[in-house]
């Protein structure tokens, strides 16, 4: 099907008539669970333009990135869901259960081949596919075949871009990333535990509306990604002067000073926390007081204890490869690799940093 | 018709949960719950710093999303015998209540709603009569004949767009729905409405952690601090921001969720006939006016109610070896001393074991082990917790707004007290204690405005922080009440490094499987009380119990390394 044609066009073109269009509009209805007398709208509906199909599915999660999406302030989950996007599938919010639930993804799945988003948030485990199944089908064999027809995928937050916190040492499930099983599609890496309400709506206009954004080496847009927190701090200027909190609640944190030696992580986070805020430019970690957790960046799990100025990961190479040996070669093999590869790019970006390199950096 | 019903996933809810119902005709004969996605927070909670575990644990779960990270602050400031300022425990006791209100009213309206409300009814609705209806609910100012009218119009493009996305294959037309187009226009007008009130209103949390979903937390305080004078703080504008959602947070409470829970369960007065449960009622305790060590100072008394009876209140323990014990015997877990034993959680044993079937697969053999929760018990009893656990253990205490509540909901809906004990008891308790916890924000708030007037600004308490002071070993229980019910995280710190870590969750106590003396867990036994099923395709009669305890799945992980060393671990709703 061509990118401008209705459905009712693509369906004449290749010659099915008036008649069996409407028949397929009454399956259609009946799909949705919907009375026939609703037929002739959707008849008239489809042969306009349809809203691009989205499928949301949830492996190894917490259901906060989910929640995120609820607090977007623009664009709202509303106008998402009513406007903007058919979200076809997504555990949180769909009404039907059971088998309504996995026969209208694989409706969706068929209907929309080769055009809908796919969207996953949570890890996949591989070292058993028993750790987590969906009606009785495991993790990875349901993204695999959900990857197949989609025209793009995105990771959304930390656990579906990086593996996240199922993946922290010593990762007891074998849980990886979407883009360690898919390498045949475009992906976009939304981290962040969660990421920020409006950049998950943020990118996901964009790419409705654009195409693919820009990304950075971890997949991430630029846009959202392409400055650290502490470029973009509000309290840049305090650690500029070398004025810190030295505690909480002491004279520097009342004063909104520098939180870099109670662990602050925005030297080495990229994030767009300090320029767009949370929950409607409300507040961000740092202003409420709190150093930066990290959270858009790979094994921030590992990073050293959040309290610490920021260190080298502690991770071992070979954190994995005991529990993986019980869980067959090729799990273990895959492990292994996929922990060589976030050590190394984690050592690449989480580099030990001082205030006196901070200093030089800043100075030159 | 003897087949075995299969919902999985049960959609709506925070996780991956499977219900298998065993039919004797056209009822449920016997049921079972299982959980089916574990992650192991545990094994990687192990040697952390016990001051970052409120940032790991809080991570079991999105949707409760801030009450992982209060137990676990609670559990380290417990061991090390760590006092916190008024004003940190005041604030919290904000954070806590502001989780409450948003997560219930989310529950009723994005969760549950659509158990009871028919979408595409509304259709037929005539908007003047809506607005009719909704006036002689409440003064909600968004009940005009217009509104309704342009609600109906959007909903009428949405079906007719024929994209039904998060709506598509449901029940519609079921003859299990009840309400009359008007209600069923106006539920789905709160629907819409829910959503964007529980964005403005989550901002409770930004104020003082910085983010909602994960907020952040302090052990030994909270992170923000107060200062009147800095534009970096805890000052009046913030105080009036707070001031603002606590105003909006009662508003829809009063004006929308209470009417609309009574107004509905008018409706559904068969449902306070079905789905009980086990009868057994656990809470610990929450919302301290003066510190965790004072529980007379609790809003919400600790205590456990066994076989209905209101009338005594049995103490709860939470560090006696022979109270609080959880079995594996349906579980996919080892015991080294096998697995029909109950173990206390500071004696905790697991060993992560799965023998279920090789997916893809159509049944669990449910004989053996078929589900990643354990099955807590209190002296070996099944325990439901949750709202109509803290409901009804208020409502035995005394406590006056309960009782006045408790009693018009039953005038309203001419039900008798026994109606309590079930799927439309839940669901009302929930919304009730939603009530009560808004009404006290104002107070701790108030409370919170006198203490800075009074010159104490302090939220931190500095001694205990750095590790070097504590003791080479220390262990203690972090407990509260979440919005889903009774929470614990028990923690064993060695050398200012997480030794051991275990959470008993509030869905583990309500979702969990069968125990060693194959008794049933609420979930179970709730679905075993009373259910015809009209469709089992479409099983919306399963979804009002299962929806009426909140299930919150995100996981149960309990395991050991291949060398038999027992590790943390988390068990998680």
């Amino acid at each position: 099907m061509k990118k401008d044609q209705t459905l009712g066009e693509a369906l004449r073109l290749k010659g099915i008539s008036r008649r069996g269009f409407l028949k397929f509009c009454a399956a259609t209805a009946s799909m949705m669970a919907l009375p026939p007398a609703m037929v002739p709208a959707i008849a008239e509906a489809l042969e306009k333009a349809r809203k691009p199909s989205v499928i949301w599915l949830s492996f190894q999660e917490c259901t906060g990135c989910t929640e995120s999406l609820t607090r977007s302030s623009t664009s709202t989950v509303e106008e998402l869901i009513f406007d903007t996007i058919s979200l076809d599938y997504h555990h949180t919010l769909q009404a039907a259960s059971g088998t309504g639930a996995e026969d209208a993804r694989e409706a969706s799945m068929k209907e929309n081949r080769g055009k809908y988003v796919l969207i996953v948030d949570g890890s996949i485990p591989i070292s058993n596919p028993g750790y987590s199944t969906i009606a009785g089908i495991s993790n990875e064999d349901m993204l695999m075949e959900a990857a197949e027809g989609a025209a793009a995928i995105v990771a959304i937050g930390s656990c579906a871009a990086f593996g996240g916190i199922p993946q922290a040492r010593p990762n007891p499930t074998g849980a990886v990333s979407v883009s360690d099983l898919i390498k045949d599609k475009p992906i976009v890496n939304v981290p962040g535990c969660p990421p920020i309400p409006v950049v998950i709506t943020g990118v996901l206009t964009h790419f409705l509306t654009f195409g693919l954004p820009e990304l950075d080496h971890l997949g991430r847009p630029l846009a959202f990604y392409g400055n650290s927190i502490h470029d973009r701090c509000y309290r840049r200027p305090f650690y500029d002067k070398g004025l810190f909190a030295e505690t909480f609640d002491d004279e520097g944190a009342r004063k909104g000073w520098c939180l870099y030696k109670l662990g602050c992580k925005g030297p080495t986070t990229y994030n767009a926390c300090a320029t767009t805020k949370w929950n409607d430019g409300t507040s961000f970690p740092i202003e409420a007081g709190h150093p930066c957790l990290g959270c858009s960046e790979p094994d921030f799990w590992d990073a050293g204890s959040f309290y610490q100025a920021l260190s080298t990961p502690t991770g071992d190479i070979t954190r994995n490869t005991l529990y993986a040996a019980g869980a067959g070669v090729a799990a273990g093999a895959a492990i292994a690799a996929v922990n060589r590869k976030h050590r190394s790019s984690a050592e690449k970006r989480h580099e030990k940093v001082t205030i006196d390199d901070l200093e030089k950096e800043s100075k030159s | 018709m003897n087949e075995r019903v299969v919902v999985d996933p049960i959609t709506r809810i925070e996780g991956h949960l499977r219900i298998e119902a065993q039919m004797d005709d056209d009822r449920i004969a016997q049921a079972w719950s299982s959980g089916t996605m574990v992650r192991g927070i545990e094994i990687i909670l192990r040697g952390r710093d016990p001051r970052d575990a409120w940032a790991f644990a809080q991570r079991i779960c999105g949707v409760c999303t801030l009450v992982h990270g209060i137990a676990s602050v609670r559990a380290v400031e417990n061991a090390l015998d760590y006092e916190i300022p008024a004003n940190a425990q005041l604030i919290r006791n904000l954070m806590i209540a502001a989780q409450y209100v948003h997560d219930h009213v989310m529950h009723f309206y994005h969760l549950h709603a659509l158990d009871w409300v028919d979408v595409v009814s509304g259709l037929d609705a005539d908007p003047a009569a809506t607005a009719e209806l909704a006036q002689s609910l409440s003064n909600w100012p968004k009940s005009s004949p217009g509104y309704f009218s342009d609600m109906k119009k959007k909903l009428k493009n949405f079906v007719e767009a024929g994209q039904l996305g998060i709506f598509a294959k449901a029940y519609w037309g079921h003859p299990a729905y009840k309400l009359p187009p008007e209600a069923n226009l106006m539920a789905v007008s709160h629907y819409l409405e829910a959503l964007s009130w529980q964005r403005d209103v989550a901002r409770l949390h930004a104020i003082f952690g910085g983010k909602n979903p994960h907020p952040n937390f302090l052990v030994g305080g909270v992170p923000s601090p107060i200062d009147l004078n800095s534009d970096s703080a805890i000052n009046a504008k913030r105080l009036s921001q707070v001031q603002d959602i606590i105003r909006k947070m009662q508003e829809f409470v009063d004006q929308v969720y209470v009417p609309d829970t009574l107004a509905i369960a008018g409706f559904y007065k068969d449902w306070g006939g079905r789905g009980e449960g086990v009868g057994n009622f656990l809470t610990y305790g929450d919302f301290p006016e003066k510190g965790m060590s004072d529980p007379s100072s609790y809003l919400i008394p600790s205590g456990v109610i066994l076989n209905r009876d209101l009338s005594t209140i049995h103490d709860v323990d939470m560090n006696a070896a022979d109270q609080i014990q959880e079995y594996v015997a349906h579980s996919w877990y080892k015991y080294s001393g096998g697995k029909e034993q109950g173990l206390h959680p500071y004696d905790g044993e697991t060993e992560l074991n799965y023998t279920g079937p090789k997916p893809p697969y159509e049944h669990l053999d449910v004989e053996q082990s078929y589900s990643w929760l354990k099955s807590p018990r209190w002296k070996g009893q099944p325990m439901e917790v949750g709202p109509l656990a803290r409901v009804l253990m208020l409502y035995a205490k005394g406590h006056e707004q309960t009782q006045e509540l408790v009693g018009h909901t039953l005038k309203t809906l001419d039900i008798p007290v026994e109606a309590l004990f079930s799927t439309l008891g839940r669901t009302a308790a929930r919304t009730l204690e939603t009530k009560i916890i808004a009404d006290n924000m104002q107070v701790w708030f108030d409370n919170l405005i006198a203490n800075i007037k009074a010159g104490d600004t302090r939220t931190f308490n500095e001694v205990l922080w750095e590790p070097s002071t504590w003791p080479g070993q220390a262990r203690g229980v972090g407990f509260m009440e979440a919005p889903r019910g009774a929470l614990a995280h028990w923690i064993v710190i060695e050398n200012q490094k997480i030794a051991n870590y275990q959470a008993v969750v509030p869905s583990t106590w309500n979702a969990g499987p069968r125990d060693t003396e194959g008794q049933p867990g609420p979930y179970e036994a709730a679905l075993e009380d009373n259910h015809v099923l009209h469709d089992p395709e479409q099983p919306v009669e399963i979804l009002r119990t299962i929806h009426s305890f909140d299930p919150c799945i995100a996981c149960a992980v309990h395991v050991t390394d291949p060398n038999g060393e027992e590790l943390v671990k988390v068990k998680v709703r």
